[in-house]
């Protein structure tokens, strides 16, 4: 299988899904004659023309808004924010309106569009560019929520994502853009609802997706190897649908869960998680559900604040010994 | 261009189409009038925004379209569903919030959608239907078609970002858009030179390059002929067009706002009510010998038996299903 980055799996699947369908197009700031802010849509306006890779002004609100009405006219837009921390100035658009448009009309006309762009925290640019939304879109009916942590699931969710005939709020995550991995060949197709087990194990079960995949993968690496604690790590991957039956198997055979996000603890991602599983097992479990998040702070500037506030490998371990009381 | 800002004399020949306007503006006062009836009665609850006084407006305009252009509204749209076409059957049913409205009972007075006649939607967010409008022509123009994009919202909007990005967008990219402001003075309370920085309209316009036109929005034929400059404007060239079209509202904001008393005075409405568009066009057709008292009367008539129709069948529809709370959140 090739080796890609995670930003070259977006662009093939970008490319590749606009070749199948010309009704897909890309808009956003900077994303064709700069090639993407990330280099996302590196080439994409050489080989479909500014018809189909579209530079707006900055003006979030107003293109995110215009994609709702190219997809309620039958089109299928994807729309880049250069960051999702801007695209806080289009949540009218996405909230009131992709989101709804489905319901209020009765299911007359459906909403084919994806918005995506990097997001999560990034290195050190403080306050204003280093956010994470997540829970924001995944609190909304009508939305779907993707955040791939590998390349082949960025390209293989993306893909799916513009084929979906709803909204798809796609989060890429900033700091993985350079991550390499196995993407397979040809067609692949990874659909949306389908968490991913990345390790199985025993006794505990780390749930994450996005950047924080990484770490929790380390995590289990180091318990396994220095504590024998096996763990069984759990990629959500969409966040909204959620897979709630492979979460739920895990734990009914660990008994025990630690979930690990990026986002602030209050009314994260998290919190849905420890709802779902207390509820479906309850029975099983034999401690009180950990979660690993973002510090409850604005995103400090200075690097060790901000490592600090962050979630880590170690981070998880602690986490993980609380709930096997092997702290 | 000419600068044609009301119509003069009447065609003759063109009687059919006088008599077409008139039935679709007297449906469109009588529906209001029995929805503010039906209001008062607890049968349709929520926000109501009724149009009475602004009927020609959506009836000028639509009837410069053609079945496949699109239309966009604000949340103040049961007129503008009716002058596309959507049944007062559909659009009674749906202020009901029965299975039988034209949302499904799901969207009520502020979201009547109807996919078959393009109508994108009854919008409530302030602005918020601008972009939307920008999309459909977007999707036009990206597949080559000379069809246009007809947004309504009122006055108060061009405060709101939307309408300024879209503005920009929509003159950027030559987008076959016409951005039609219902200027019916008020934004509730607020009347727009208390709101507003620059209160001439065309002029927020040609801060974008787009081409603007005052209309006499009382007037149904002179707002038929501006819209008809807008759409050639837009399937010919691919131009967007700012038009600001004066109109009056007789009745408060909403069911819950009285119709003057606070920001308005009694007097003022009277004397816009002088102004009415439907005596207008009647006067007219009665000057010209074209329509009898008579032939009037036997429209509204029609106009009456119609909305009463479509309240009878509004009550008598079923109520969505319990289960359609769980359906339609997603397209399959
Ligand atoms: C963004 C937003 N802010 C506030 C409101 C509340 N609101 C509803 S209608 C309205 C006045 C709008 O006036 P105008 O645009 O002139 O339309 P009209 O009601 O006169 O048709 C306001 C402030 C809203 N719906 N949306
Ligand atoms: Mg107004």
């Amino acid at each position: 299988m090739p080796i890609l980055t995670y930003r070259d799996a977006l662009t093939e699947a970008l490319r590749e899904e606009m070749e199948r369908d010309p009704d897909v197009f890309l808009m956003g700031e900077e994303v064709a004659e700069y090639d993407g802010a990330y280099k996302v849509s590196r080439g994409l306006l050489d080989t479909f023309g500014d018809k189909r890779v579209v530079d707006t002004p900055i003006t979030e609100l107003g293109f995110a808004g215009l994609g709702v009405g190219a997809a309620m006219a039958g089109l299928r837009p994807i729309i880049e924010f250069m960051t999702f921390n801007f695209a806080l100035l289009a949540i009218d658009q996405i909230v009131n309106n992709a989101a709804k448009i489905s319901y209020m009309s009765g299911g007359q006309f459906r909403v084919p569009i994806v918005f995506r762009g990097p997001s999560g925290g990034a290195l050190q640019l403080a306050g204003q560019h280093s956010q994470t939304f997540d829970s924001w879109y995944a609190n909304v009916p009508g939305l779907k929520v993707v955040a791939p942590a590998t390349p082949a699931d960025a390209k293989g969710l993306l893909k799916t994502s513009i084929r979906d005939n709803n909204p798809v709020i796609f989060l890429e995550g900033e700091m993985l853009y350079n991550t390499k991995g196995e993407v397979p060949d040809g067609e692949h197709l990874v659909p949306l609802g389908k968490a991913d087990v990345k390790r199985e194990g025993s006794d505990v079960t780390i749930v994450c997706y996005a950047k924080s995949v990484a770490p929790a993968l380390k995590a289990a690496d180091t318990l396994q190897r220095e504590a024998g604690i096996s763990c069984e790590v759990i990629d959500i991957r969409t966040i909204r649908p959620l897979d709630t039956d492979t979460l739920i198997d895990s734990v009914r055979k660990t008994n025990r869960g630690v979930i690990v996000e990026e986002g602030w603890p209050y009314s994260g991602i998290g919190a849905q998680l420890v709802d779902t599983i207390q509820r479906e097992a309850f029975d099983e479990l034999d401690a009180p559900l950990l979660r690993v998040t973002g510090a409850d702070v604005p995103m400090p500037y200075n690097k060790k604040l901000e490592r600090a506030a962050k979630p880590n490998p170690q981070k998880v371990i602690d986490a993980v010994k609380q709930v096997t009381y092997t702290a | 261009m000419t600068q044609v800002q009301t119509y003069a004399g009447l065609d003759p020949a063109r009687t059919d189409f006088y008599r077409q306007l008139l039935h679709r503006m007297l449906l469109i006062r009588r529906f209001e009038e029995k929805a503010g009836e039906a209001y008062a009665l607890g049968q349709i609850g929520g926000f109501c925004h009724l149009y009475i006084g602004q009927e020609a407006v959506a009836v000028g305009a639509m009837a410069a379209l053609r079945d496949d252009d699109y239309v966009t509204s604000s949340y103040r749209e049961h007129g503008h569903a009716l002058a596309r076409g959507v049944s007062a059957r559909a659009v009674m049913a749906e202020l009901f919030g029965k299975a039988t409205g034209c949302s499904k009972g799901k969207g009520g007075s502020m979201h009547l959608f109807d996919a078959e006649r393009n109508f994108l939607g009854g919008h409530g967010i302030v602005g918020g239907q601008i972009p939307i409008a920008a999309g459909a022509a977007f999707a036009i123009k990206y597949r080559g078609g000379d069809q246009v994009s007809l947004c309504f919202f009122g006055e108060a909007a061009v405060n709101i970002g939307s309408f300024h990005e879209t503005l920009n967008m929509a003159s950027l990219w030559d987008l076959p858009a016409i951005f039609l402001v219902e200027n019916n003075r008020y934004g509730m309370g607020t009347a727009l030179e208390r709101a507003s920085a620059i209160d001439d309209i065309p002029a927020r316009g040609a801060s974008y390059g787009m081409a603007a036109e005052v209309v006499d929005g009382m007037d149904v034929l002179a707002t038929y002929d501006a819209m008809q400059r807008a759409v050639e404007r837009g399937r010919s060239q691919k131009l967007p067009t700012l038009l600001d079209v004066n109109t009056y509202r007789f009745v408060g904001h909403s069911m819950s706002d009285a119709s003057h008393g606070t920001y308005r005075t009694l007097e003022e409405v009277e004397e816009n009510k002088k102004n009415d568009p439907i005596g207008g066009l009647c006067g007219r057709l009665l000057d010209e010998q074209l329509l009898s008292h008579k032939d009037i009367e036997g429209i509204d008539t029609e106009a009456i038996a119609e909305v009463e129709d479509a309240v009878a069948f509004a009550e008598s529809s079923p109520d969505p299903d319990p289960e359609e709370l769980y359906t339609d959140i997603y397209y399959d």
